[in-house]
């Protein structure tokens, strides 16, 4: 334990940038994996069968093949064909992207799918383009069901980076693995592992809720910024975004609404004029 | 609430509706509309005129909202032509032949048409405002202070004026319904759609709504294509009424002629069974 605490201190510096390693790997991967996974789960909705294929073929290859294998793939493999990427953290956000932009492609085709038929016509209706009803109406509604489960991919990816430490990437899990060897306190170092991970998570969390707070208050069904300290996703359905106007026949006075539960107001009737 | 409205200028002559002129604002020509084997509308012709206000009365499943949707473009049409202003509103004349038409073409003709929906289908994601300047913006290009300007005296007409920075989600139903109003003629269509816009209402809240309808009803030229089992309000505003059962018009006249002394035994049971309804 003694000398467990003193190696800790004297690693601090190299701890501190596997750190930024591990934070780097995390965001750098959630951003290609979110642009990813808008322009697959977009194409995935086309009208054009060709443009659904690609985008089908894409999204379930990149599912269906393990992040490890990928991983290694582009730092070994893709070389040996004569591509070289010139870093191993640059392979590791393109492995990341890659597969959880496949997963979140799922994610945000379902949550656009989960906005009511009535929003698409009320946009049609206005004679909105199908660029404007998708960028003016739809996403807006839709982003408010993806957020949770987003939440869930970011703290799985971060979960997934200690496969940077076996492409020589000195990441958390690497710079633990060397205060194991220094020291021989394997308990304490795997210890001290989960503790920085579960704190890295849980700080992702807090963000992702304060998102989604704020996106749920946009829709004029906000709960304020109480929820966000709980771990698990408070809709991970995304049943409650029939909550828009499309079901609500009911009337609701506006005392009444504002103590509504997002719950609640989700339990629309059907969708819009006679569909 | 007391809705006692200003009536703002709807780009419209604040004279009656005009007279039948002409061509038809509205036509439908054999237009044939099926669900797999259900034939819903089959051959179905009539048209309307230019400032004409047409209430479509009939039984549940007679075809009444498949009209508004088909002009709508929310439905497509499986046989026949829809006309708008003798436009071909469901194809497109390439090389003197009719061809199915295409998404830019269809919002030409689109453009003349608005419809406000039985739920008012509302965007949740945009205040009340929002709900009524997005489209005149992004999609007639008004400039954003003049469409605001417009907004609210079409807001100040439905009676919602102090509304504009709430979210539709804070309205009543009546409230909801009167926005989805203003939104629709923001878009200055030449055609209002009206499907049962009052059914999803509860009773106390009805007459607002049915009252901001007789008021630009009044004071407007703009051409109406209602559904309703109100029929006192049908009586009010239309010109004509249409009766359907099964797709087909089984009767049409003027309201009071409909009302008073229907010919067609359907008309009679169905216009018997609305009244005891009430
Ligand atoms: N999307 C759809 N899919 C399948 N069948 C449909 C669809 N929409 C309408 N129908 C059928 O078309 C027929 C006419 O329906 P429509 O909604 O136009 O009737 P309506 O006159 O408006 O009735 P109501 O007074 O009940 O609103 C019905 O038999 C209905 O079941
Ligand atoms: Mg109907």
């Amino acid at each position: 334990m003694g000398s467990f605490l003193s190696q800790l201190s004297q690693s601090w510096g190299n701890i501190g940038s596997a750190l930024v390693i591990t934070v780097e790997g995390t965001i750098g991967g959630a951003i290609l994996a979110l642009v990813l996974a808008f322009v697959l789960g977009l194409m995935a909705l086309s009208r054009f069968v060709v443009v659904r294929g690609v985008a089908r073929t894409i999204i379930e290859f990149f599912r269906g093949t393990s992040l490890y294998v990928q991983l290694f793939w582009l730092y070994f493999a893709l070389p040996v064909l004569g591509f070289k990427i010139s870093s191993a953290l640059l392979c590791a956000i393109i492995a990341f992207g890659l597969n959880f932009g496949a997963y979140g492609a799922e994610v945000v085709r379902g949550a656009i799918n989960a906005v009511p038929r009535a929003q698409w016509e009320g946009a049609i209706a206005l004679n909105m383009s199908p660029f404007q009803r998708m960028r003016l109406v739809i996403l807006p509604q839709a982003w408010v069901a993806m957020i949770p489960p987003f939440n869930n991919l970011l703290i799985q990816l971060l979960k997934s980076t200690p496969l940077m430490s076996l492409v020589t990437i000195a990441d958390l899990t690497f710079e633990a693995q060397q205060l194991r060897s220094a020291t021989g306190q394997t308990a304490w170092s795997y210890l001290f592992l989960l503790v920085v991970y579960f704190i890295l998570a849980y700080i992702l969390t807090l963000l992702m809720n304060a998102l989604e707070s704020v996106a749920k208050a946009r829709l004029g069904r906000g709960t304020g910024l109480r929820g966000i300290f709980r771990m698990r996703p408070a809709d991970p359905t995304g049943k409650s975004l029939g909550a828009g106007l499309a079901g609500a026949g009911t009337e609701i006075e506006p005392v009444e609404a504002a103590n509504l539960t997002s719950k609640t107001m989700g339990a629309g009737g059907p969708g819009g004029g006679g569909v | 609430m007391a809705t006692e409205p200003k009536i703002p200028d709807l780009s419209e002559v604040d004279t009656p509706p005009n007279l039948p002129t002409g061509t038809p604002m509205v036509q439908f020509d054999k237009v044939v509309k099926r669900f797999g084997d259900n034939v819903v509308l089959d051959h179905l012709d009539f048209s309307v005129e230019q400032g004409e206000r047409v209430t479509l009365i009939g039984p549940s499943g007679s075809g009444k909202t498949t009209i508004l949707r088909l002009l709508m473009t929310l439905e497509r049409i499986n046989d026949g032509v829809i006309y708008v202003e003798g436009q071909p509103l469901s194809h497109m004349d390439r090389g003197g032949k009719l061809v199915p038409a295409n998404e830019r073409y269809l919002s030409t003709v689109r453009k003349k048409i608005g419809m406000v929906f039985q739920q008012f289908n509302l965007f949740p994601n945009m205040k009340v405002l929002e709900n009524v300047i997005e489209a005149p913006v992004h999609v007639l290009g008004v400039p954003k202070d003049e469409a605001v300007e417009r907004a609210k005296k079409l807001l100040d007409l439905v009676g919602l004026a102090d509304r504009v920075g709430q979210h539709p989600t804070s309205l009543s139903g009546g409230q909801q319904q009167r926005v989805a109003i203003a939104r629709a003629l923001a878009m200055q269509p030449d055609v209002l759609l009206l499907d049962e816009v009052t059914s999803a209402l509860d009773p106390e809240l009805v007459a607002d709504v049915l009252n901001v309808l007789r008021d630009i009803a009044r004071t407007t030229t703009i051409t109406m294509l209602i559904v309703t089992h109100e029929m006192h309000f049908a009586r009010d505003v239309s010109n004509r009424i249409l009766m359907f059962d099964k797709g087909r018009i089984v009767e049409e006249g003027a309201p009071d002629k409909i009302f008073s002394e229907p010919e067609n035994d359907r008309t009679q049971t169905f216009l018997r069974a609305v009244l005891e309804e009430r």
